[in-house]
């Protein structure tokens, strides 16, 4: 997740990296991460406690002011902190317009990533 | 490549979704797209979301997911049955190419893959379902996908700055960020090969940019554990 602050919206945090904010902390599919007080205020996350609590890099890049929050690597030490499949919305190259993955619900679904190069 | 058996496979309960991991966008893909005719979703991913969410380091790469949404076989090499690249380059003489496409091409020999197993595999889920053997279980699922510690997932925020860099113009400041990212997990082929493909296209080969290059690090770790078998 790309920041141009620390203290980003709940709503953007959340649709960006996959992670809801609820009582019982960061949750993520099946899984729920405690966090401390403080994390959450005003509706408004504190990066650098989530990022600890979650085990994410912050990478900043001074000349642009941002920041990259990369994905969490504290929760099971591998790619999935859950097996349940996460949100992903990307535009389709025949029509343009944005599919959701999850609209596949009720089908078995074979993702295959690829490139032309 | 994969529009034939999701026509076969489609009425059976099966869709198939692909993802172009593509900083150049719509123009590098879409020409794939439209020759194949595809009548499933054909995604575009220029940010290598799909790179992190599913821990995705080389592709061709397939993941599996059931009717509830859940993940049954993380991210491995996939091929469709059959692999049409490769069985092209396998009867290509050699010895009528440049030097430097020569050496790759006898690299590229050498890469191991199994597509009629994989087909089998999907065959068998399609069959079967749940109770299919090469439904793995959440623990499974979660065990099997790539390793992510710190370094990892630095990794992958400094790609994904490279990528907001580049996107911007701003060209060495993105270069500097994707050379971290392969220092950081140089198994990561997909991070090294985007960034490669930008200044090196097709060969990906030596630059004064990258620290290496397709067949320097391919010879490393040798061709035949290129693609890592597919545990069933």
């Amino acid at each position: 997740m790309l920041l141009e602050t620390l203290r980003p919206s709940v709503s953007d945090f959340s649709s960006q990296t996959g992670w809801e904010l609820k009582p019982e902390g960061a949750c993520r599919g099946d899984v729920c991460v405690p966090l401390p007080k403080g994390a959450v205020s005003s509706g408004r996350v504190d990066v650098n406690v989530l990022a600890e609590q979650l085990g994410m890099p912050l990478v900043q890049e001074e000349a642009a002011s941002v920041w990259a929050l990369g994905p969490a690597a504290g929760v099971t030490g591998h790619a999935l902190s859950t097996a349940v499949a996460p949100e992903l919305k990307l535009p389709d190259l025949r029509t343009g317009q944005v599919f959701n993955l999850s609209s596949l619900r009720g089908q078995k679904v074979l993702l295959v990533a690829w490139a032309s190069w | 490549m994969w529009q034939e058996l999701r026509s076969e496979l489609h009425p059976r309960g099966l869709e198939i979704v692909t993802v172009a991991l593509d900083i150049e966008g719509p123009s590098a893909a879409r020409e794939f797209v439209d020759a194949a005719h595809a009548e499933h979703p054909s995604l575009i991913d220029e940010r290598h979301l799909v790179d992190e969410l599913f821990g995705v380091v080389n592709v061709p790469n397939g993941v599996w997911i059931d009717e509830d949404g859940m993940i049954v076989r993380p991210a491995e090499p996939a091929f469709p049955g059959r692999n049409p690249v490769m069985e092209s380059f396998r009867s290509l003489d050699v010895s009528t190419l440049p030097p430097d496409l020569a050496n790759i091409m006898v690299e590229v020999k050498k890469i191991q893959t199994d597509p009629e197993g994989y087909l089998a595999m999907v065959l068998d889920w399609v069959e079967h379902g749940s109770a299919s053997r090469y439904v793995l279980s959440p623990a499974e699922v979660i065990a099997r996908s790539q390793p992510r510690s710190t370094d990892e997932a630095a990794a992958a925020a400094h790609f994904e700055l490279g990528e907001h860099l580049h996107r911007a113009g701003r060209i060495e400041a993105a270069q500097a960020h994707w050379r971290q990212a392969h220092r950081l997990q140089p198994e990561n082929w997909t991070y090294k090969r985007q960034a490669w493909n930008l200044v090196s296209p097709v060969v990906q080969g030596p630059t004064d940019i990258y620290e290496s290059c397709w067949i320097e690090d391919v010879k490393k770790i040798g061709a035949e554990n290129y693609y890592p078998s597919v545990v069933p």
